[in-house]
C-alpha cells in the first residue's frame, strides 16, 4: 500500500511544478503531465496483473474457456489504453481527437466481441431449433 | 521506480523556460526559439520512451496481440 502514497505525492509534485511551467512553456507542461500519467499507469499495471491472475485462476476453476477470458482481457486493455490517450488529448484541448480515439476504441471492442456474439447467436439458434 | 524521469523532465522544463526568458531579454529571440524547440524534442524523446514501456507492459498484462 506504499504505492498509493507514492502516487499521490507524485501527482502533487507534478501539479505544482506543472503550474509553474505552464505559465512559461505550456507545451513542456503538457509533456510533463503525460509522463506523470505514464508513471502512475505503470505503477497501477503491476497491481492489475495480480487481479488478472486471480481472474484466470477463477476461470480455470469454473471451467470457462480461456479463449473467452482472453477476449475480455483484451477488451479491458483496449479500454484502459483508450481512456489514457483520450484524457491526454482532452488535457491538451483536443476534444475532437479525444472523441475519435473513443470511437476507434469502440470499433475495436466490437470487433473483438464478434466471436462472443456469434457464440451467443449459435446457442440461441440451437435453443430455437 | 522511474520517478527520476519526471524530475528530469520538470528540470528541463524549468531550465528551458528560464533560458528562453534570458535569451529573449538579451535580444536573441531566434536563439530562444531554438532552445525551446530543442527542449521540446528532448522531453518528447523521454516521454516517447516512457510511453513505449507502458504499451509493452499493457500488452504483456492483457495479452494484447
Amino acid at each position: 500500500m506504499v504505492e498509493i502514497v507514492q502516487i499521490i505525492g507524485l501527482a502533487m509534485v507534478v501539479t505544482v511544478v506543472g503550474a509553474v511551467i505552464k505559465q512559461l512553456k505550456p507545451e513542456l507542461a503538457l509533456q510533463l503531465s503525460i509522463l506523470a500519467g505514464v508513471t502512475i499507469f505503470i505503477l497501477v499495471m503491476d497491481k492489475i496483473r495480480l487481479v488478472i491472475d486471480l481472474l484466470q485462476k477463477l476461470a480455470e476453476q469454473a471451467n470457462i474457456s480461456s479463449y473467452y477470458l482472453f477476449i475480455i482481457l483484451k477488451i479491458m486493455g483496449i479500454a484502459y489504453l483508450a481512456e489514457f490517450g483520450c484524457q491526454i488529448c482532452r488535457d491538451a484541448g483536443e476534444n475532437a481527437l479525444a472523441t475519435k480515439i473513443e470511437i476507434a476504441a469502440k470499433v475495436f471492442v466490437v470487433i473483438l466481441g464478434i466471436p462472443i456474439i456469434v457464440a451467443i447467436m449459435e446457442t440461441m439458434m440451437k435453443l430455437l431449433a | 521506480m522511474n520517478f527520476d524521469l519526471i524530475l528530469k523532465v520538470a528540470g528541463i522544463g524549468l531550465l528551458v523556460a528560464i533560458l528562453a526568458i534570458i535569451l529573449t531579454e538579451a535580444g536573441k529571440k531566434d536563439q530562444a526559439q531554438m532552445v525551446t524547440i530543442a527542449g521540446v524534442v528532448v522531453v518528447l524523446y523521454i516521454v516517447i520512451q516512457g510511453l513505449a514501456d507502458l504499451f509493452v507492459l499493457v500488452k504483456n498484462v492483457f495479452n494484447l496481440y
